[in-house]
């Protein structure tokens, strides 16, 4: 086998897939969400932000396709490891308890990776493969958070992409190899902040959509 | 007997996995440990069941075990979910009775996992992590004179670190604590102490790919960073092991 791709095809290579995977996420995340707070500036802002974005045409295709390509590499290989892993105890203990290493979002990183799946196919038929001819971009959001139950779910998923992202930020810089005990502490710090801020900060939008609607 | 200070006796129900052989079906056994000492290590608990059960004409429980000092790494049980019981940095030799109360429920199950074959009752075999080590885990050195001791300088903080590494004893407890049954952790440490230090240095590419591939072969599971294996790891070897392991493969790899 070529070298790349049985490095790639390692256990430590596919780590290594999920971690840059991953963190390209993060930025993205970072990214949509610094836009996405332009709601606080009014309507007419958060149209005119959301038509400077569509006048950036073929860059943000690229940046689609990009995206595209990522989250296949990121879905595939969570599906190898799940697959590899659970094969890789055939026999489970009766009584297994946790030593007090795993955190809520680490055990269950595949749960919440599959639920964050359908979230975002639900997200982008809501919000981009949506017929725009006749609605500024707010009124679509705002049409689409006008169904309470959509708000909480909304609220929900934020929650998890939160515990998704709370144990994957800091776990890339540990696949990649970035462990050193001098910024260890200050990556695990910025892993929890960076989870609040993208789940409180995503998950208050709906509420502030519907209350200025 | 005559009882030490502090000593008290204890009672225990213990339920442990039995299965005569690999293939078999297995299942757990419910067994009365009565006026155990609370000085007594766990190892010597299972002996009084043993020394009742071969009375009876019953078949004892197997488990390994050879130094009981906490040093060779051949005992290991999940006792109570747990990897070598209770206590932090320990292993189930060392493991006292007192950490226990009277009338628990111990429930003690082997290593699971798809590269350590059960060989019978609490016993596995944990051959996968010789052959690990013989893909890698060594330095190849000319036979000779003994070369002089200082020829060679070694930072401190260096040897501390590999000496870290090296107070992996390979019992197993990483990959049985595991949720993914990843042997990250002993391969991690293994390639640790020899990438740290001037003399592993030659063979460290080789080493890491080596080692990895064998740990891939062997079908352990992968890492995901739960920190399982630290937190139960009776030498308390630290995850930054594992990072040094993928930096090495990588490096190795890219470079
Ligand atoms: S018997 Fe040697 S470490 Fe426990």
């Amino acid at each position: 086998m070529n070298w790349f791709i049985s490095t790639l095809w390692s256990s430590i290579g596919k780590k290594l897939m999920m971690a840059i995977t991953g963190l390209c996420f993060c930025l993205f995340l970072l990214g949509h969400l610094a836009g996405n707070l332009t709601v606080y500036g009014g309507k007419d802002l958060f149209n005119a932000y959301a038509e400077n974005l569509h006048a950036l045409g073929p860059l943000i295709t690229l940046i689609e396709i990009l995206l595209l390509f990522l989250a296949i590499v990121h879905v595939l290989t969570g599906c190898f490891l799940f697959y590899g892993n659970f094969r890789a105890r055939p026999k489970r203990y009766i009584k297994k308890k946790s030593v007090g290493g795993r955190t809520i979002g680490s055990a269950t990183m595949p749960y919440t990776g599959v639920f964050m799946l359908g979230f975002i196919i639900l997200h982008l038929l809501n919000f981009t493969f949506i017929d725009k001819a006749d609605q500024t971009s707010f009124q679509i959001i705002s049409n689409t958070f006008s169904s309470p139950f959509y708000v909480m779910f909304y609220m929900i998923a934020m929650v998890v992409i939160g515990f998704h992202v709370s144990h994957g930020l800091w776990s890339a810089f540990q696949s990649i190899g970035a462990n050193h005990p001098k910024y260890m502490p200050f990556i695990h710090i910025v892993s929890i902040v960076f989870s609040l801020l993208i789940g409180a900060g995503f998950g208050v939008l709906p509420v502030y959509i519907t209350l200025i609607s | 007997m005559t009882q030490e200070k502090g000593e008290k006796s204890i009672n225990l129900t213990v339920k442990v996995w039995r299965q005569e052989g690999p293939v078999v079906k297995g299942r757990l056994e419910t067994y009365e440990a009565r006026n155990i000492s609370t000085n007594m290590s766990f190892l010597e608990m299972l002996d009084v069941i043993n020394e009742e059960l071969t009375l009876e004409g019953k078949e004892p429980i197997a488990f390994d075990h050879d130094c009981r000092e906490g040093i060779c790494g051949m005992c290991g049980a999940m006792v109570n979910g747990r990897a070598h019981g209770p206590e932090k940095g320990t292993t189930l030799c060392q493991l006292h009775m007192r950490h226990f109360s009277d009338r628990d429920t111990v429930v003690i199950e082997p290593w699971r996992s798809r590269a350590f074959k059960l060989v019978r009752d609490l016993v596995v075999d944990r051959s996968a992590f010789d052959k690990i080590i013989q893909a890698g885990g060594y330095i190849s050195v000319n036979t000779g004179g003994s070369p002089d001791g200082n020829a060679i300088l070694v930072p401190q903080e260096a040897a501390e670190k590999a000496m870290d590494a090296a107070a992996c004893i390979g019992c197993g407890a990483c990959v049985a604590s595991c949720p993914n049954a990843s042997a990250m952790l002993f391969v991690g440490a293994k390639v640790s102490q020899f990438a740290l230090l001037p003399q592993g240095k030659p063979e460290a590419e080789k080493r890491a790919l080596a080692m990895v591939r064998e740990m891939d072969d062997l079908r352990f599971g992968n890492c995901t960073n739960e920190r399982e294996c630290e937190a139960a790891c009776p030498k308390e070897i630290s995850i930054t092991n594992i990072a040094r392991l993928n930096r090495e493969f990588l490096k190795a790899s890219f470079f």
